[in-house]
């Protein structure tokens, strides 16, 4: 086994242990976290078979296996990033929501306490 | 029984502007023997408007986070669609809006009948104009309103309009947040609805700033030009 390799799957089992611990603790949600758990699942099967990457890109038609990887692994990011701006347009439709309904119970509540003093 | 007319007011750090925006209003009677209520929407300011509007008798509506003029606007149009009333009028609180001038849009709406009424700088040269490259954007979505809503409105940038109940019903579910005044026309036609246009006359504002400065402009243009192209591709 070449070091580099070594070097991938050690870092790999870093990570899968640092997203096992958010999720425990409760700092990640399950739905964001299969996103990172199928990347390192990616990355541990091509750190032990090197020669399944040179396999893809000669499928493929890229000339290094370095860029399949790169190019992969930016588009992947790309979409998650999409994913992620959706998720953030959510949050903010419902946070709008939470603003008005509080801002209207407010003035509700206003009237009501200065109905019955 | 007279009908309700809700002014919406939204506001952002206002409080120079707002008593005598607010002393003006009271001093109002407007026509068909509508009953007026003022609703002062907070949008977080970081000054007295809150204190300021409370003083001046009018129902405060304090938002926790600031949402931007859409969203605030929307706060007034739902008190208004929850409290039942038959007319929902936006004003804005820096005083380019004189009061005087609601008779007009009220007017308008009792004889056409349309959902929104649209108070308008240009129909007449009178009064406050503003900038030129302000004009030549709204002389750009003109064209814009006509193409996506088949109507000509030459004013789809002004804040000051009227919406009745089925507009207001409308704009309490679905209202943009940034920017709404040429997007939400796309709304309406695409509802149904009957806009209409009647001139006003604007005074320059008396404090405050725009929400559209310089740097902003272009991307304000291309913003709104989406906005209004995915409103009008979306099913309604």
């Amino acid at each position: 086994m070449q070091r580099i390799q070594i070097i991938a799957i050690i870092v790999n089992i870093l990570f899968v242990l640092y997203i096992a611990r958010l999720i425990v603790k409760g700092k990640l949600r399950e739905e964001y976290a299969i996103v990172w758990v199928i990347c390192t699942v990616f990355l541990l099967i091509f750190s032990f078979w090197t020669e399944g990457l040179e396999l893809l890109s000669r499928l493929t038609g890229v000339v290094l296996a370095s860029n399949m990887v790169f190019t992969g692994f930016i588009f992947a990011i790309l979409i998650y990033l999409l994913h992620l701006s959706v998720v953030a347009s959510k949050l903010h439709n419902n946070n709008k929501k939470l603003a008005q309904e509080i801002s209207l119970l407010k003035e509700q509540f206003d009237k009501y306490v200065s109905e019955h003093k | 029984m007279p009908g309700k007319v809700l002014i919406v007011i939204p506001c952002y750090n206002e409080e120079a502007s707002l008593p005598s925006v607010l002393d003006e209003l009271h001093q109002t009677t407007l026509p068909g023997g509508y009953q007026m209520e003022v609703a002062v929407i907070n949008d977080c300011s970081k000054d007295n408007t809150v204190a300021v509007a409370k003083k001046h008798k009018a129902t405060v509506l304090d938002l926790p986070v600031n949402l931007g003029i859409g969203g605030a606007v929307q706060t007034g149009i739902r008190y208004a669609k929850e409290n039942d009333f038959d007319i929902a009028i936006q004003l804005d609180g820096d005083g380019q809006h004189p009061p005087k001038e609601l008779e007009k849009l009220i007017g308008h709406h009792m004889e056409s009948g349309a959902n929104v009424v649209i108070g308008s700088r240009f129909l007449e040269k009178e009064g406050f104009q503003s900038s030129f490259l302000r004009r030549l954007g709204i002389s750009y979505f003109h064209w814009v309103n006509r193409v996506m809503t088949g109507k000509h409105i030459y004013d789809s940038t002004s804040g000051f309009r009227l919406f009745d109940k089925a507009a207001i019903k409308i704009a309490a579910a679905n209202y943009p947040d940034e920017y709404p005044e040429p997007e939400s026309l796309v709304l309406f036609s695409k509802a149904g609805l009957k806009i209409a246009e009647v001139p006003v006359i604007m005074s320059a504002r008396r404090g405050g700033q725009s929400s559209i400065r310089s740097f902003g402009s272009l991307y304000y243009c291309i913003k709104v030009s989406l906005a209004m192209f995915f409103s009008f591709i979306r099913k309604p």
